[in-house]
C-alpha cells in the first residue's frame, strides 16, 4: 500500500512556480502593451534612421495607402465626436446622438461626408468591409481632408499630426496632403517610419 | 482545484514525534497556468510592442511673400538641389542649374556611395565636429543637453550646405523618407522640401535626351 502512495505523489508537478512566471509575464505584457489599431488598409512604412518615438496621446494620424486613399484617426473619442459635429455643420449635415456615438467607436475613419450617414447606419462588420473602398477626398475641388484637419485642430489645438504612408505611395498624393497642411499653416508634423539600422561611415 | 491531503506518516517514523498528523494543503495550479498562458498569447498577438519611429519635419509655409527671387538667392548661394525622380533615381545639382549644359544635372543613387558620399563631402566640417562631440559624449565629458545644443549649433552654422529636396510625382514616399534620412545621416541642418518647378522637369528631360533639348532651343 505505502509503495503505491509514494509513486502517485511523485508524478505530480508543482505548478506554483510556473504560475508565478506566467503571471509575471502577463503583468509585463499588460503594462507595456498598446493595442494595435484596426486599420482599414495594410500599410508598410518605410524605414529610417530616425530614433524619435512618437508621443502617446493627442495624435491625429493620417493614413495613406499605396493607391492614395486617405484615412484619419484620433485617439480621443471626445475629439472624434466634436469634429464630426463641426465638419457636419460645415457641410450642413446634422448628425443624431446615435450616429455620433457610433462614429466615436470607429478607430479609423475615411468616408466622404455625403456618404457618412449611410455609412453610420451600417453594422460594424459591414463598415469594416466598406471602409477600405472609400477615403477622404483630398482633391482641390472638394478638399474635405482640409476641413477635417482644420476642425480637429480647432477642437484640440494640442493635436500632433502624424503621417503614416505606405512606402510605395506616389509622391503626388503625399504632396496633396502636405500642401493641404501647408495651407492650414500646419508646418510641423511627424512622419511615421520603421526603424532601420544604418550609420554614416 | 485544491486538495487536502492527509498524511498519517505512512510507514515512516518521525523523530520527536510531536505531531501525529500532518495535513498538507496542495492547490493544483495547472488550470491557472493554462489560463495565464492563454491570456499571454492574447496579449502577445494583439499588441504592438515597438512604438513606431517618427521623423519630425518642418515645412516652409505656403506664404506668397516668398518670391522666386528669394528662392534664387538661396540657389545662388550654392545650395544643393536634390531631384527625386521616379524609378528610384535621384538627380542633384548645385547652385543655379545651367540650362544649356545637360551635365550640370548629375544622376546619383540612394546607396551609400551615391548621394550620401557627395553630401558628406560637402559637409565634412560639420560631420567631423559632430563626430568629435559624439566621442566626447561617449566619454561622458558633456551631457546630453549640451550635446544636442552644440549639435544644433553646428548644423545651423555658417558654411553648412543648404539642401532643397524636390520630388517628382512619380517618386514614392520611400524615396522622400530616404532623402530625409540622408539629411540626418549627413548632419545637414538646413533642408527644405519644395515643389517641383518646370525648370527641374526640363532639366531632367534634357538629361535623358542628352542635351538635345537645349541644343534645339539654342538653334
Amino acid at each position: 500500500m505505502s509503495k503505491v502512495k509514494v509513486a502517485r505523489k511523485s508524478t505530480r508537478i508543482d505548478m506554483t512556480a510556473m504560475s508565478d512566471v506566467t503571471v509575471l509575464l502577463l503583468t509585463f505584457f499588460m503594462l507595456t502593451s498598446t493595442f494595435v489599431k484596426k486599420e482599414p488598409v495594410q500599410v508598410t512604412t518605410p524605414a529610417s534612421v530616425s530614433e524619435i518615438k512618437i508621443p502617446e496621446t493627442n495624435i491625429l494620424s493620417i493614413l495613406i495607402d499605396p493607391k492614395g486613399k486617405v484615412f484619419m484617426s484620433m485617439d480621443k473619442q471626445s475629439d472624434l465626436m466634436n469634429s464630426l459635429d463641426s465638419v457636419g455643420n460645415h457641410y450642413g449635415i446634422t448628425f443624431t446622438e446615435q450616429e455620433k456615438n457610433k462614429f466615436k467607436l470607429a478607430s479609423t475613419f475615411g468616408i466622404p461626408i455625403k456618404s457618412m450617414k449611410t455609412y453610420l447606419a451600417l453594422k460594424a462588420e459591414e463598415q469594416d468591409k466598406v471602409l477600405a473602398n472609400y477615403g477622404i477626398p483630398t482633391d482641390s475641388i472638394n478638399n474635405e481632408f482640409k476641413v477635417w484637419i482644420q476642425k480637429a485642430k480647432k477642437i484640440n489645438p494640442d493635436l500632433r499630426i502624424a503621417i503614416k504612408a505606405d512606402q510605395n505611395t506616389p509622391y503626388k498624393v503625399i504632396k496633396d496632403v502636405m500642401s493641404s497642411l501647408q495651407d492650414l499653416r500646419e508646418n510641423r508634423y511627424n512622419l511615421i517610419t520603421a526603424l532601420k539600422n544604418e550609420t554614416a561611415k | 482545484m485544491s486538495e487536502i491531503q492527509t498524511n498519517d506518516g505512512g510507514g515512516k517514523k518521525k523523530k520527536g514525534g510531536s505531531k501525529q498528523k500532518k495535513i498538507s494543503v496542495f492547490v493544483d495550479f495547472t488550470p491557472m497556468v493554462d489560463m495565464n498562458m492563454l491570456l499571454i498569447t492574447f496579449f502577445m498577438l494583439c499588441t504592438s510592442l515597438s512604438k513606431p519611429q517618427t521623423m519630425e519635419i518642418n515645412m516652409p509655409s505656403n506664404d506668397k511673400n516668398i518670391t522666386n527671387e528669394d528662392r534664387d538667392a538661396v540657389k545662388a548661394s550654392q545650395a544643393i538641389t536634390l531631384v527625386l525622380a521616379g524609378g528610384d533615381s535621384i538627380f542633384y545639382y548645385t547652385g543655379q542649374p545651367d540650362y544649356k549644359d545637360f551635365n550640370s544635372l548629375k544622376l546619383s543613387s540612394y546607396k551609400a556611395d551615391g548621394i550620401r558620399a557627395f553630401l558628406l563631402k560637402r559637409n565634412t566640417e560639420a560631420v567631423n565636429k559632430i563626430n568629435d562631440l559624439k566621442e566626447k559624449k561617449l566619454q561622458l565629458k558633456i551631457s546630453q543637453a549640451q550635446f544636442t545644443k552644440q549639435v544644433s549649433e553646428i548644423k545651423g552654422g555658417k558654411g553648412t550646405p543648404v539642401v532643397i529636396i524636390k520630388a517628382a510625382d512619380k517618386a514614392t514616399y520611400k524615396n522622400l523618407i530616404d532623402a530625409l534620412d540622408e539629411m540626418q545621416i549627413c548632419n545637414i541642418g538646413k533642408y527644405v522640401i519644395d515643389k517641383m518647378s518646370p525648370a527641374e522637369a526640363y532639366l531632367m528631360k534634357n538629361y535623358r535626351m542628352k542635351g538635345q533639348l537645349s541644343q534645339a532651343s539654342a538653334k
